[in-house]
């Protein structure tokens, strides 16, 4: 098969490039997408790339595959290639360090905002803060973001405005916050969001939960922290 | 919380409002212009101008005018702050936008109470 792979070292190159690579699968197996590159790095050791857990839970090999985003480590060639010929770039919309390396520096930038943790004013109780088994449903769905940055890359709002939208990633995260019952800044929260760019800048195409590898549902999440500045307007 | 001096409210939450129920002004105003030109195929200018000399009917459209009006900054902003980056020539895009809408109001209602 032929794979097209992004191609970008600042210290040699002057301009990314295209590389074409023929490649046999051993036994014509039905490979995942990392797996290949590991082929491509036997080739060509050159070729950078992030990996670590390789099993869908550390989110670092998010990467851009026949246009769309996701994690190379469980995404089976037989869901991306067509016409035998796959095109790997890197996360679409971030500063590129090395071939398929992104500078995540704005994709952490939007989620510090959100405050990604308990806030919690009460005096801590002598063993944990409980919640009840319905408490603690209203955060599935939210929790289980791992921060690969395959929807924020994915969402043309935040490609324009990485500065000043937050981006599906850091809104799922920050309504699993305003959705805690253990979480007592509500309000402050939501005062934090209601400018014309943080939140509103969504305008709910939904790329973000088509890529989603975890199967999550950014858009819903929008939805309901949009329900929740509404709720507590005049 | 990013500040913006330029849009239509201070809060996103506002412009988003404003954006919801101006469109909807907008479809009802789109719908009874529909239905009124399907309904009279033969319309002359002594019906158009007697519909529009109604006062409803006056309200009504000024009502479409300043929903259009406001419903397309909020539009023309969004669109503005998402592509031009400079911010000369995003204030310059905007104030055109701003003064062509303003020109369409008071030509708008010029046309209106004249018929």
């Amino acid at each position: 098969m032929l794979v097209s792979v992004y191609r970008y070292n600042p210290e040699i190159d002057d301009a990314p490039y295209m590389q074409d690579i023929h490649i046999d699968i051993p036994g014509g197996k039905d490979i995942m997408v990392l797996d290949l590159l590991q082929l491509l790095k036997d080739k060509d050791p050159t070729l950078g790339y992030r990996r670590s857990c390789r099993e869908g839970v550390c989110g670092s090999d998010g990467m851009n595959m026949n246009g769309l985003n996701g994690l190379a480590c469980i995404t089976p060639l037989s869901d991306v290639v067509e016409n035998d010929k796959l095109v790997l770039r890197p996360l679409p919309g971030l500063p590129v360090i090395r071939d398929l390396v992104v500078d995540m520096t704005q994709f952490y930038t939007q989620y510090e905002k959100i405050k990604p943790f308990l806030l919690n004013d009460t005096p801590p109780p002598a063993i944990e803060r409980l919640q009840s088994p319905e408490e603690r449903a209203e955060i599935d769905g939210l929790y289980e973001c791992i921060l690969c940055a395959c929807c924020s890359t994915a969402c043309p709002s935040f490609w324009w405005n990485p500065d000043k939208f937050i981006g599906p990633s850091g809104l799922l995260q920050a309504y699993r916050f305003l959705a805690d019952s253990r979480d007592t800044a509500t309000e402050q929260r939501l005062a934090e969001l209601d400018d014309p760019f943080s939140v509103f800048r969504c305008h709910s195409i939904m790329n973000c939960v088509a890529v989603c590898p975890k199967g999550l549902n950014p858009t819903k999440a929008i939805g309901k922290i949009r329900n929740m500045l509404l709720a507590q307007a005049t | 919380m990013v500040t913006s001096i330029t849009s239509f409210g201070r809060s996103g939450l506002y412009d988003w409002m404003i954006q919801r129920v101006t469109a909807v002004v907008l479809l009802a105003f789109t719908v009874f212009m529909m239905g009124y030109m399907l309904f009279n195929p033969n319309l002359d200018y002594q019906q158009w101008s007697e519909l529009f000399e109604c006062t409803s009917m006056r309200i009504f459209t000024l009502l479409a005018l300043l929903s259009m009006a406001s419903h397309a900054w909020i539009g023309m902003w969004s669109i503005s702050t998402d592509y031009i980056k400079p911010t000369g020539i995003r204030f310059l895009f905007q104030a055109f936008c701003g003064l062509l809408t303003f020109i369409y109001v008071v030509w708008g209602i010029q046309i209106l109470w004249g018929v």
